[in-house]
């Protein structure tokens, strides 16, 4: 039963992982309307920046810093040149567009970066691993991962809660118009959201990085996860996003083991079951 | 004058006869397609291949046959999907004379089937898909690597001597994983063991964590696995920070430490592995072919540089025999089917099947080398079973 | 009315003479095409004439190509009319069932379960024993057209598969703008134009679209098996996003909701991806670069564009 305990925990490692990314993608679904395919290009943005820059400054935590700064700046000036002229545009739009920026994201990366799979040292302080069994030993670095992800989870509740700026967000998501009408500036809130949520997902690549190794083509494998998530969980809803990701990791990581063959049409059968019951999601807001 | 004028103009007219000539004594240069992973989790496997076959062309004077080579490169990223259309880039559009490689059993699956319907050459450095040598063997395919079985079925002999009872095995699943483990399997259950689970993960993910979970309980005499360049890396590394480096003994093909010992670091110490070649193989060839290797290129090579160079040497001994005349496909790979090549693998030859007759040895890391410890198997030629040459 | 046919009949003699050229490499290119082309017709009823944005449309194009491959024996053909009905068949239903499911949804959420679905497939077809994994399955032996003893054609020359997929192509485009002169067609641009409206009078809403997506499945899944036909080999990725979007992008180039929009995108893309790869190494950069600047700047797409021009060569008037 130890066994199982420890799968447990590899679940919900993925879980919150996958949570960081798409509560991204939710919230600028829901208050922005916007349909972003090039969400996973933050993933795999942050999951290179983590590789270059702990590569030329030797520390991953310095890594993650500066990345974090980094993507909160592209975010914005992403918004303010592209995506602030798709809010009036329709979804079609919105999906073709952000998709050709998903293959411009990473021929970009492909000149800059190159195209080789790339390992990040996990940092020595977190590089033990502790006997949970008597056979196996669980790597530090992996807890410390889920308690990053938890800690940014509460952070980003007591954001929405608790803070002014958490109530323009949520008010937008309810009627973007009469915010704007009341005088809230709300394309300033607009373009903090987009770098808010560039910054979750290039942070989750930055903390997979030593995990899951660099790689070409790791945005668009967790984008479409991302999806189902957004999907199960409600448009918007950032608890939604939570449900969601740590069902889909349980899903994930025991039908990896228990049915191999079907583990990745397992997620989507969720999918499709929660779909007959709520078309909408389990937490659709408003 | 008269005399003097006719002698020019004999003097121009050879001169013009010449130019006239030359056309035809210049010769057609000989066109090489390489299809190869340059980017991917295979792309080192790619670049090793490259530089290894160009190595032995430049120890042959640069030429082939004595006609200068023209080089097409095609990035294949070990994507089957694309595959079929790249090879036929190659024949149908660039015209080349022979196709070299490639790493992914997939993608040469394909390059296969293309050269079977087409009539081209081609020459496999790498992928070891069984049925390239088996149902889809042909005269025009040659191959001087391996069959994805070969390594497994080695290791599976060797683990059952050791007296291991229960295996589980985990690879990528494609089919180099699956003939790999399928190799294993076959050796070890009739040695008296037993594979009791066989977990497997999609190519190229690297996300292993719930499958070391699973071994971790399950708590097998051994593990068997099959995985290469960055997944091998990954996998070496994940299993000794599980913790099961020193509880579980790992197996696997030589792939899993070729190339990648550096990365790898001490995770690696100790490996068993079984392959065709090891990097402290005592030969003169070997010897010599690691002294220029290093000094052309800066770095160790590997399995996969001196697959390459085997594969040039191979393509020269043939062009040699037809003076470079590369539409001589008869003599050509006749010449090649009996070339008498000094591979740095130590003795070397090709079966009917076109598929290498060599040893395979077995391997322990030691010291960032894969230090050849013993013979798994000598002179091992595989069955090709559905080959009908 | 004469006038609008002229370009596309000119059209058309240029690709029923082009196999008399000979080159091998650029038929097979431009089958390859006309093939993309019925899969776009496929997705246009649904996009452009129903406004159904469907991202997973690569699922029943998939089924239809692996269904060809599954039937195929090792060593032996297998029926061309029999496997053709049942390709096309299992698409069909395929399209249909998930159809059921994602028509429960509306404007996003459509377009993501859509996408959803159809990676449900990919995972089938890539993770378990149905297909060949990754690496795919190979269709040894092309399909035997033979009827009671009469080959009409043989799918080994690849002049015949060129005209037969040509004359499919035309089928398929004469059958499509049969449909949507019909009441029910007329019915599925209303519910493009005022879904509500359409409701108000009576029209039963979700049975239109599901006749509409199943419909669509099942041209999409002809497409696939013609391609699987001609490649011999089928693998995950033809039921990938990416196929997806592709397929969307064919639409939207070519002008949605147009007759030829579809096919003139399906050209206009792939000689648009060939142009840039053979320029450069990095030829998504310059194709992504074009699908922003199409979208935001033409988003109308060809057709569109084509409409204006000949307004402008020839005078107002008639809307054509």
């Amino acid at each position: 039963m130890d066994i199982v305990a420890i799968q447990l925990l590899n679940a919900v490692q993925y879980g919150l992982l996958l949570f960081l990314v798409a509560s991204g993608l939710t919230l600028i679904f829901g208050i922005m309307g916007i349909i972003n395919l090039a969400h996973g290009s933050f993933y795999m943005l942050g999951a290179y920046m983590a590789f270059t820059l702990s590569s030329l400054t030797g520390s991953l935590a310095v890594a993650m810093v500066l990345g974090v700064v980094l993507s909160v700046v592209i975010g914005l000036v992403l918004e303010w040149t592209l995506f602030s002229h798709l809010y009036k545009r329709d979804h079609l739009e919105q999906v073709l567009l952000t998709y050709g920026l998903i293959l411009i994201f990473e021929e970009l990366r492909s000149l800059i970066v190159g195209n080789d799979v790339h390992g990040v040292p996990v940092p020595a302080l977190f590089g033990g691993s502790i006997a949970l069994v008597d056979t196996m030993t669980y790597p530090v670095y992996r807890l410390v991962m889920s308690g990053v992800c938890l800690a940014i989870a509460a952070g980003m509740y007591v954001l929405i809660q608790r803070t002014r700026l958490g109530m323009t967000i949520r008010a937008g998501a309810s009627n973007r118009e009469m915010v704007g009408v009341l005088g809230v500036n709300v394309n300033l809130v607009f373009r903090i959201v987009f770098a808010l949520g560039v910054a979750l997902a290039a942070f989750a690549g930055m903390l997979a990085a030593p995990v899951s190794s660099v790689y070409p083509g790791m945005g668009q494998q967790v984008l479409i996860i991302c999806f189902v998530v957004v999907v199960i969980g409600g448009i918007g809803s950032v608890w939604g996003a939570l449900v969601a990701s740590l069902l889909i990791g349980l899903v994930d990581t025991f039908g990896k083991v228990l049915v191999p063959e079907y583990a990745g049409v397992a997620v989507y059968l969720l999918m499709a079951a929660i779909l007959l019951w709520r078309p909408e999601g389990l937490f659709r807001r408003g | 004058m008269n005399q003097r004028h006719n002698a020019l103009r004999a003097l121009a007219a050879a001169v013009a006869l010449a130019f006239v000539a030359s056309p035809a004594l210049a010769q057609e240069k000989v066109k090489v397609g390489f299809m190869l992973p340059y980017t991917g989790t295979f792309a080192a496997l790619g670049n090793a291949i490259t530089n290894g076959f160009k190595l032995a062309i430049a120890e042959q004077g640069g030429k082939l046959g004595g006609r200068d080579i023209d080089y097409v490169t095609v990035d294949d990223e070990s994507d089957p999907a694309k595959a079929p259309e790249n090879v036929n880039k190659l024949i149908k559009r660039d015209n080349v004379d022979v196709i070299v490689g490639t790493v992914h059993s997939g993608v040469a699956m394909a390059m296969a089937k293309a050269a079977k319907d087409n009539n081209a050459l081609l020459l496999i450095p790498n992928a070891g898909q069984d049925e390239i040598t088996g149902p889809l063997c042909a005269p025009n395919i040659i191959r001087t690597s391996f069959s994805n079985s070969s390594p497994g079925y080695a290791m599976g002999k060797v683990a059952a001597d050791r007296g291991y009872k229960t295996v589980v095995t985990l690879a990528w699943k494609y089919a180099a994983g699956d003939q790999s483990v399928g190799g294993f399997k076959e050796a070890f259950e009739k040695g008296g063991g037993k594979v009791v689970k066989e977990l497997s993960l999609p190519f190229p993910t690297v996300e292993f964590q719930p499958f070391l979970t699973e071994i971790a309980s399950i708590k097998p005499d051994a593990v068997y696995v099959f995985f290469a360049g960055g997944g091998a890396v990954k996998l070496v590394k994940d299993y000794d920070a599980a913790g099961l480096r020193k509880t579980i003994p790992l197996l696997g093909p030589g792939f899993l430490t070729d190339g990648t010992l550096e990365a790898q670091g001490a995770s690696a110490e100790g490996l068993l592995t079984t392959l065709h070649y090891a990097d402290e193989l005592d030969n003169p060839k070997n010897n010599a072919f690691r002294a220029a290797y290093k000094k052309a290129y800066n770095v160790e090579p590997d399995v996969y540089a001196m697959q390459g160079y085997d594969t040039g040497q191979l393509l020269a001994a043939g062009t040699k025999a037809v003076g470079g005349d590369m539409k001589k496909r008869d003599a050509l790979i006749k010449a090649m089917q009996t070339a008498k090549i000094d591979s740095p693998r130590g003795p070397f030859s090709l079966s009917k099947a076109n598929n290498p007759v060599q040893d395979i040895y077995l391997r322990q890391v030691v010291n960032k080398q894969n230090k050849a410890i013993g013979i798994a198997i000598k002179g091992y030629a595989d069955p090709a079973v559905g080959c009908k040459m | 009315m004469m006038r609008a046919l002229v370009l596309p009949l000119g059209a058309l003699a240029l690709v029923a003479l082009f196999p008399m050229s000979g080159a091998t490499f650029y038929v097979e290119l431009t089958t390859k095409i006309m093939i993309m082309a019925i899969f776009a017709l496929s997705l246009d009823l649904l996009v452009g004439w129903t406004g159904l944005v469907s991202f997973g449309h690569a699922a029943y194009f998939g089924v239809g190509a692996y269904t060809l491959a599954l039937l195929s024996p090792k060593v032996a053909a297998a029926g061309l009319w029999s496997s053709l009905a049942l390709a096309i068949g299992v698409a069909a239903l395929c399209a249909l069932v998930v159809g059921v499911f994602v028509l429960r949804t509306r404007g996003i959420y459509f377009i993501m379960v859509t996408l959803a679905f159809a990676q449900m497939f990919y995972f089938v077809f890539h993770d378990t024993k149905i297909g060949g994994g990754s690496d795919g399955r190979y269709v040894n032996v092309k399909p035997d057209a033979s009827i009671a003893g009469f080959t009409p054609f043989d799918l080994d020359k690849p002049v015949h598969v060129y005209y037969v997929v040509l004359v499919v192509l035309l089928l398929v485009f004469a059958f499509l703008q049969l449909l949507l002169r019909s009441p029910f067609g007329r019915a599925l641009q209303g519910i493009r134009a005022n879904e509500q409206r359409m409701r108000a009078l009576g029209f039963p809403v979700t049975h239109y679209k599901l006749a509409a997506f199943t419909i669509a499945g099942a041209l999409a899944g002809l497409a696939g098996y013609l391609l699987a036909a001609q490649s011999g080999f089928v693998n995950p990725e033809l039921v990938s996003w990416h196929q997806s979007g592709n397929v969307l992008l064919m639409v939207i180039l070519g002008g949605a909701g147009t007759p030829y929009g579809p096919i003139v995108g399906a050209f206009a893309l792939t000689m648009l991806h060939e142009l840039f790869s053979t320029l450069t190494r990095h030829w998504q950069l310059w194709l992504g670069i074009s699908i922003v600047l199409i979208v935001l700047f033409m988003p109308g797409g060809l057709a569109h564009l084509m409409r204006r021009v000949r307004r402008g060569l020839f005078g107002g008037g008639r809307d054509g």
